[in-house]
Parts: C-alpha cells; sequence; structure tokens
C-alpha cells in the first residue's frame, strides 16, 4: 500500500489545503486574511472556552450538572447559549455582506466564493442553528412550567434533541476552520449544489449539519406534543393553556410534520452526491423541481415554526405587562391553529416562476394572502389588549411594540409578493431579501429577546439589566430599519440577491445607508454581551427573590426563582386560565399545601452527549469520505441508543416528600417577609419578586 | 373557596405523584410515525412524478424491470408476518404464557428475514439486468422507495430480536409489554406502507 492510499484510507479527501486558517500566511490576500481571520476566531474561541474552564476548575460541574442533566430548564439554557453563539456569528456574516455591497460597486473587497459561502452559512445558521435553537430552548424553559410539570414526557430524549442540533451546529462551526461551505444559499437547491458543479466538501457541510438538526427537531416536537397532551396538571384543559404552550403545541405538531420533508430532500441529495443517483440532476432524468417542492414543504412550514412560539412571547408580554387579562384568548387559539394549518398550503409561492400553469399560482398566491388574515386578528387581539392597561414601557414591551408596527409593514410586503404578477417582477432580488428580513427580525428575534428577558429572572434568580436592554433594543431596531428599508428600494429597481457587486451608481447610496445600519445592528449584539455582564455583576440590585418580579399572570411566575429541579413542590390542581393572576386576586397567590409527596426524578445520562460528540464525528467522517469514522461513529450511535433502550435509566433519583415540603416552606416563609413591590417600582431594586395587590380585571 | 374559579389554583390534599402515564409513549410512538410517514409519502411523490418518460431518460421502465412473482411472495411473508405478530400480541395481553408469546414472535421474525432474503434477492436481479439507480431518475425513485422500506423491516428485525432476548431473559414484564406494544405498531404500519409499494410499484407499473 502506498503511501497516497494510507493517507486517503485514514483522511478521506482531507489536506493541508482545506486548512483554512493557514491560508492568511502562505497566499496572503484581503479574502484570504478574513476567511482565515474567521477561522483563527473559531480556533482562539474554543481554546480560550477550554482554557477559561480549566482555571475555573469548571470541568466537573459542567459535566455533572448540565451536560449529562436532563432538567428541561438546563437542557433549554444549553439550547439558548448555543443560539446566542451561532447568533454572533450569523450577525457578524451579515455586516461583512452588508460591507461587501456597500463597497460593492467598485468590486468590494471578497471573492465570490467567498460571498457564496458568507450568504450560504448566514442564512442556514439564522435559521436553523439560531432561531430554532433559541426557540426550542424557550419552550424547554417555559412550557412545563406553565402546565404545571414536572419535565417534559421524555427528559432523555431531550437531551438527545440536543446532541444532534449541537452536532449539526458544530459541523458549521468546523466548516469555518477545515475546507469551506456550500455556496447554495441557505436552501441549497441543486443541481448547483449537485456533485457536478459543486464536488467538494461545502454542500456536504450543509446536508449533514441539516440531516442531523433536523432529527433532533422533529424528536423536539414529537416530545413536546407528547409533553403538552399527557403532562398537562390536573384541571388544566386545552383552553386553559397559557397561549405560549399553545403556541408551543402548533409549533411542536407542525415539526414533527415539516422537519421529515427537509430530510428527504437532503437524503435524496445526498444519494445524487455520493452514490451518484439522479433525483436532481441536469442529466439522465433528474427532476430539480422535486426539490424546490420537498424542501419548501419543509421551508414554508418551518417560518411559522419560528414565528409561533414569537406570537406566544408576545402575548404573554402583552398581557402581563399592561396587567391585563389576554384580549380575545378563543380567537388567538384559532388564529394560531389556522396558520399553521395555511402554512402547508402556500410552499408553491416560493417559486411562482417555476414555471408551473397560472391557475396553480393563482391558487397559491390566494392561500398566501389568506395568511394575512388570522395574523391580523393576532395583531387586533394584542393591541385590544394593550388598551387600557396598565402599560410598562419595559424591554419586552419596546420589543413588542417594534414589532406590532414593523411586522405589519413586512407583512404588507408580503401580501404584494403573494401576487404572482407582482412575484415575477421581484423575484430573487432584494425586495424579498428585505420582505423576509422584515419578517424575521422583528417578528422571531424580537420575540426571542422579549422571551429572553422576560423568562431571565425565573431560571437565574435575578433581572437583566435595563439600561443596557434598552440600548440594544433601540439598536436592534433603529439597526434594523436602516439595513433593510433600503433594500427596499435597490430590489424594485432590481438588483439581484445573493449578488456581490453591481455597475449601477443609483443602488450605492442604499447601500451605504444599509451599511450604517449594519454598524447599528452589531452595536445591537455588543449591547446585548455587555447586558448581559452588567446585570451579572450587578445582580444582588436585581434579586428575584419571590420568584413574580413582572406581576405574572401564568403558573410559571408562582415557582421559586431560580425554579429547584423538580419545579412545583406539589403538582397544582387548576381551576382557571391565567390560573396565577385569578389566584392573587382572591388573596390565594401562595398556598401552603397540605402534605408533601416523594418526588421521582429521572437521572443524569452521558446519551446526549454521546450524541453530540459522535453525531457530529459521524457527519465529519461522511464529509470527507473518512469511511471508517462514519461507520465507527455511527455504530457507537446505535449501541449508546439501543442499550439505554434495554437497561432503561439506571440513576433514577427520588427527592423525599421532608426535604421538599423544607425547601417549600423555607421559600413561603421568605416570601411573607418580603416587602410587595407596586408596578411603579418594577424595575428599582424594590422590586424582588414580589408583586404587590393591585388593580386587577376581575372579570370572568 | 366560596367561588373555585377565582381562586386559580389550589393543592390537592393527598398530591398526585409523578406522572408515570404508559400512555406517554405509545403517543410518542404514534408520533413518530406520523412523520415517519411523512417521509415515505414523499419518497411515493417521487417515484410518481419520476414515472415519466423524460425521467425513464431512455432507460428501462417498470414494465421491463420489475416481476410481479417476487413481490407476490415478498407481500405473502409480509402480511403473514403482520398476522403471526398480532397473534403474538394477543397471546401477550391474555397472559397465555411467555412461551406462545415468544412462539409467534419468532415465527413473525422467520417471516421478516424471508421477506428481507427475497427482497435482496430482486435487488440483486435488478442489479444484475442493469437496472441501476445511477441510470435514470425513474430508477433512483425506485431505488429510494423500496430499499427504504427495507431498511425499516430491517430495523424492526434487529428490534425484534433485541426484544426476544429480553423476553426470554426477563419475561413478559411491563417494560416488555409496552416495548412489544410500540413493535407492533412499528411492524403494521411497514406492512401498510407495503401494501402501498406494492400496488404503486408493482401493480401499477405492471398494469
Amino acid at each position: 500500500m502506498t503511501s497516497q492510499e494510507l493517507w486517503s484510507l485514514a483522511l478521506g479527501r482531507l489536506d493541508v489545503d482545506a486548512l483554512d486558517f493557514l491560508k492568511a500566511f502562505y497566499a496572503p490576500s484581503e479574502n484570504d486574511d478574513i476567511l482565515s481571520g474567521a477561522a483563527w476566531v473559531v480556533i482562539l474561541g474554543a481554546v480560550t472556552v477550554v482554557a477559561l474552564l480549566t482555571i475555573f476548575r469548571a470541568w466537573r460541574p459542567l459535566f455533572r450538572d448540565w451536560l449529562t442533566s436532563v432538567d428541561h430548564k438546563k437542557i433549554g439554557v444549553m439550547y439558548i447559549v448555543l443560539a446566542m453563539v451561532m447568533l454572533v456569528r450569523g450577525v457578524l456574516e451579515g455586516v461583512v455582506m452588508r460591507a461587501q455591497q456597500a463597497d460593492g460597486l467598485t468590486g468590494g473587497f471578497l471573492s465570490a466564493n467567498h460571498f457564496g459561502q458568507l450568504f450560504s452559512t448566514h442564512g442556514t445558521i439564522m435559521v436553523l442553528f439560531m432561531a430554532m435553537p433559541f426557540l426550542t430552548g424557550l419552550i424547554n424553559i417555559v412550557v412545563p412550567l406553565q402546565i404545571g410539570a414536572r419535565d417534559v414526557s421524555f427528559p432523555m430524549l431531550n437531551s438527545v434533541s440536543l446532541g444532534f442540533t449541537t452536532a449539526g451546529a458544530a459541523l458549521i462551526m468546523i466548516s469555518l476552520v477545515i475546507g469551506e461551505f456550500s455556496t447554495g444559499g441557505w436552501t441549497a437547491y441543486p443541481p448547483y449544489t449537485g456533485r457536478v458543479f459543486q464536488p467538494g466538501v461545502g454542500p456536504d457541510y450543509w446536508l449533514w449539519a441539516v440531516i442531523l438538526s433536523g432529527v433532533g427537531s422533529t424528536l423536539t416536537g414529537i416530545n413536546f406534543v407528547v409533553t403538552i397532551y399527557k403532562e398537562r396538571a390536573p384541571g388544566m384543559g386545552f383552553m386553559q393553556m397559557p397561549m405560549f404552550t399553545w403556541t408551543a403545541l402548533c409549533t411542536a405538531i407542525m415539526m414533527i410534520f415539516a422537519m421529515p420533508a427537509v430530510t428527504v430532500s437532503s437524503a435524496m441529495l445526498v444519494l445524487d452526491r455520493y452514490l451518484g443517483f439522479h433525483f436532481f440532476t441536469n442529466d439522465l432524468g433528474g427532476n430539480m423541481m422535486n426539490y424546490a417542492n420537498i424542501f419548501w414543504l419543509f421551508g414554508h412550514p418551518e417560518v411559522y415554526i419560528l414565528v409561533l412560539p414569537a406570537f406566544g412571547v408576545y402575548s404573554e408580554v402583552a398581557s402581563t405587562f399592561s396587567g391585563k387579562r389576554l384580549y380575545g384568548y378563543g380567537s388567538l387559539v384559532a388564529a394560531t391553529m389556522v396558520i399553521a394549518l395555511l402554512s402547508f398550503t402556500v410552499w408553491l409561492h416560493h417559486f411562482f416562476t417555476m414555471g408551473q400553469s397560472a391557475d396553480v399560482n393563482a391558487a397559491f398566491g390566494i392561500a398566501t394572502m389568506l395568511i394575512g388574515v388570522p395574523t391580523g386578528v393576532k395583531i387586533y387581539d394584542w393591541m385590544a389588549t394593550l388598551f387600557r392597561g396598565r402599560i410598562r414601557f419595559t424591554v419586552p414591551v419596546i420589543y413588542l411594540l417594534a414589532f406590532m408596527m414593523l411586522f405589519v409593514l413586512g407583512g404588507l410586503t408580503g401580501i404584494l409578493l403573494a401576487n404572482p404578477a407582482v412575484d415575477f417582477q421581484v423575484h430573487n432580488t432584494l425586495f424579498l431579501v428585505a420582505h423576509f428580513h422584515n419578517m424575521l427580525i422583528p417578528g422571531v428575534l424580537f420575540g426571542l429577546f422579549a422571551g429572553y428577558t422576560y423568562w431571565f429572572p425565573k431560571i437565574f434568580g435575578f433581572r437583566l439589566n435595563e439600561v443596557w436592554g434598552r440600548i440594544a433594543a433601540f439598536n436592534w431596531i433603529a439597526g434594523f430599519m436602516l439595513a433593510f428599508f433600503p433594500l427596499y428600494v435597490v430590489g424594485a429597481m432590481g438588483m439581484t440577491r445573493r449578488t456581490m457587486a453591481y455597475a449601477e451608481p443609483a443602488f450605492q447610496i442604499w447601500f451605504h445607508i444599509a451599511g450604517v445600519g449594519a454598524a447599528l445592528l452589531t452595536a445591537g449584539l455588543a449591547s446585548l454581551c455587555v447586558q448581559l455582564w452588567v446585570s451579572i455583576r450587578n445582580r444582588e440590585q436585581t434579586r428575584d427573590i419571590g420568584g413574580d418580579p413582572w406581576d405574572g399572570r401564568t403558573l410559571e411566575w408562582a415557582t421559586p426563582s431560580p425554579v429547584p429541579e423538580y419545579n412545583f413542590a406539589v403538582i397544582p390542581r387548576v381551576h382557571s386560565r391565567e390560573a396565577f393572576a385569578s389566584a392573587k386576586a382572591a388573596g390565594a397567590g401562595y398556598p401552603e399545601p397540605a402534605s408533601y409527596a416523594d418526588i421521582d426524578l429521572p437521572g443524569p445520562t452521558w446519551t446526549g452527549l454521546v450524541m453530540a460528540i459522535f453525531g457530529t464525528t459521524l457527519g465529519f467522517g461522511l464529509i470527507w469520505y473518512m469511511w471508517w469514522l462514519a461507520a465507527l461513529s455511527f455504530a457507537v450511535i446505535a449501541v449508546t441508543l439501543i442499550g439505554r433502550a434495554i437497561r432503561g435509566d439506571r440513576h433514577p433519583r427520588v427527592i423525599p416528600a421532608a426535604e421538599v415540603a423544607a425547601e417549600h416552606r423555607a421559600w413561603l416563609a421568605r416570601i411573607r417577609a418580603l416587602p410587595a413591590a407596586p408596578r411603579t417600582q418594577e424595575r428599582s431594586p424594590a422590586n424582588r419578586g414580589m408583586a404587590a395587590p393591585e388593580y386587577r380585571d376581575l372579570r370572568p | 373557596m366560596s367561588d373555585i374559579a377565582q381562586t386559580g389554583f389550589s393543592f390537592d390534599a393527598t398530591p398526585t405523584m409523578h406522572n408515570d402515564d404508559p400512555g406517554k409513549a405509545i403517543s410518542g410512538f404514534w408520533l413518530f410515525m406520523m412523520s415517519d410517514l411523512i417521509i415515505f409519502s414523499l419518497f411515493f411523490a417521487t417515484y410518481a412524478t419520476m414515472l415519466t418518460p423524460m425521467s425513464i431518460a431512455g432507460g428501462p421502465g417498470p414494465k421491463d424491470i420489475l416481476e410481479l412473482r417476487s413481490a407476490a411472495f415478498e407481500t405473502g411473508a409480509l402480511l403473514t408476518s403482520t398476522f403471526t405478530f398480532g397473534l403474538a400480541s394477543l397471546a401477550i395481553a391474555h397472559g397465555r404464557g411467555r412461551a406462545q408469546a415468544m412462539g409467534w414472535l419468532l415465527v413473525t421474525l422467520a417471516l421478516g428475514l424471508v421477506f428481507l432474503g427475497l427482497e435482496g434477492r430482486e435487488f440483486a436481479r435488478l442489479l444484475d439486468i442493469g437496472a441501476v439507480p445511477q441510470r435514470s431518475g425513474y430508477l433512483s425513485a425506485l431505488w429510494g422507495l423500496v430499499p427504504l422500506h427495507g431498511l425499516h423491516v430491517t430495523a424492526g428485525v434487529i428490534w425484534l430480536t433485541i426484544l426476544l432476548v429480553q423476553m426470554g431473559t426477563q419475561g413478559v414484564t411491563g417494560r416488555v409489554r409496552a416495548g412489544a406494544a410500540r413493535l407492533a405498531l412499528f411492524w403494521h404500519f411497514l406492512d401498510l406502507i407495503w401494501i402501498g409499494i406494492f400496488s404503486v410499484v408493482y401493480l401499477g407499473g405492471l398494469a
């Protein structure tokens, strides 16, 4: 065997040229400096994390308390940490693209290939590895608390889902250091992503990252649906569920039905690329229209998977911070269900120009416009909730107000695009890019930030800094408007999307404005980091001892902050919607149970961690043709899962009733000693998480 | 507690323990099968769209390569196996003893292996006559759909083997019973999918 053969047996198609972080040394250019710089950021970031963990001797607590934990709150926090890391990369990539296009009249500073990788990773990350983990994290943290449950139905599976999602994200990070990413956009349309046009590793990184995280999201969906069906506290019917739980339910159902579609389109593309099948090739009867159809059967429901939980957050924020019962609960539930249903009937509007008949386009155009109706219902419900409420101008409310105005604008441009005749004019232009950023940033991202701010004290026991929260919010809002409104203009003028340079001088000024917006968005991102730092430093001033810093209305606020791992000392019996608000109004917000019982909790497990590590190596082996690594990783994953299935949970724990009683009584005693804070002092250090009784809406 | 609706929530005098509803796992498994059904439907839809002359691309079409004989035997084996699994489920449900349940499960396993053997022989024949997936879009769709079902049956066979080992060593415990209930669902589900494949690919293709 020659050394060449040995090399390819061990390392597949990996060679020194694939190492991006060395490029700046042997082929220096502005483009490669950026490429290598990004790779070095990833490497140094990883080294820094390892060093910090070692210095602070945090390895053991990290494994014991977090990575092997099946506590839904910790898994939720880990999801959100993952989302935040990916958010940083996604935003910075967007900023580099804005800078490139601001300089685009003279050609800019990036190579076309690099620009292609940027928009591909940016889209993939923001949808699948930022928004998805963020909302999955929020649902994980909040839903079991809102429905009065101990945990999700399948805690181990929850950890496995996180493992697969992390593996997908890890592959995308690795692509920055070793090899390159696809240049085929986040949708990865073949035949361009087929092996004829991109024989390298780029599309394979995309494929395996998407497949791994897709499996994770499908399992998550199953877990949430069963949790919401089966774990609700006694007495809580479907129409007593908090609105966020309703949106979580619809999102989870959509995950179960939508994620398999992207698994199928990706699996078919894998067969095309690896085994020479002809699902989507140009020659021998491949049909790339099938890809567009199957992908968007996932892709369109996906945007509602993202936005529905954000709608749920806005519903909670609107009623809590105006001190009013949520207006039009029934209509909000119906609207959520209708949106979930309609979202599966509009996928074709993503390719009106593909050549199907005008009648088909008209049918899908009408279905698309119909979605505006339930969405409009929701906007009116939120406005009516705020109407004559005692609104407090907190950070979540700022995001809510910005959302309501900007989202309506984005929705209107969506109605324009839903008309096939208009769509033909602006298809694949920056007008479309402006439209979906206008939906996803105010709609999803602001909602996630609002939820992050709103529920942060519940998990960590102190509130986030208000001043830096506002600075961040205003930077995000103004930055969004400056960065994306100009794109409507250049898009309508005919500038195509995914284009790095242009020859039309009239475009330039708009890209300069968008560049300023991008700078503000960067400032927003930095402000979020500063906010977290300042909040941790000043946590004694914002301590949430009582567990109810916002005069909350739903069950999660009836627990201590931070929430004990068993959530509720005793599972409550629910008598009404917005149960905690009614209880407080009746002066019975903190009842003491007559008796306590032992609590069974699932034990920690390594299964999720094994999925994360060997999921990553499985993907890596498949991408680089290291077949031994792929086979080994697959075997480890299979044996681990089968072993767990056979042996079950070997370390279940029981928390004795006496211990639960002692902790709960101590908390009740602390609460009784707390001064109750009126809403006027909500943002001051006087707010210790105990809400003073105020005007409450008592109408049934 | 004059008006119970206004108290929002309360604690029962004797609190509920952890929710150990065995229905949870079955519900979750139903949902998993629904998502799996989406995967199969999309492969079916792709197969249907690739029956066109464009996708056959001058290569062999269904009439040139498919044979009803082998598929009929495969169908017979799989349909019988779903019946014998049903008998095993009845034996478990009515407490007819471990031997009877394991006996029927062993017959099911054998029939599953017969199915896989026949299907493997069919695949080998297709490869032999040059009906390889690399030849055309139509053949890609065929090789996407039918082996996907075969892979599922393989997973079912592995699962059934593990279940038999568990049953042999631990007896018919609650855990084994729950596993058998889920596997039964899976097995019957695969049978339904096969009826789809037999109708669409074989009967439809040869009609």
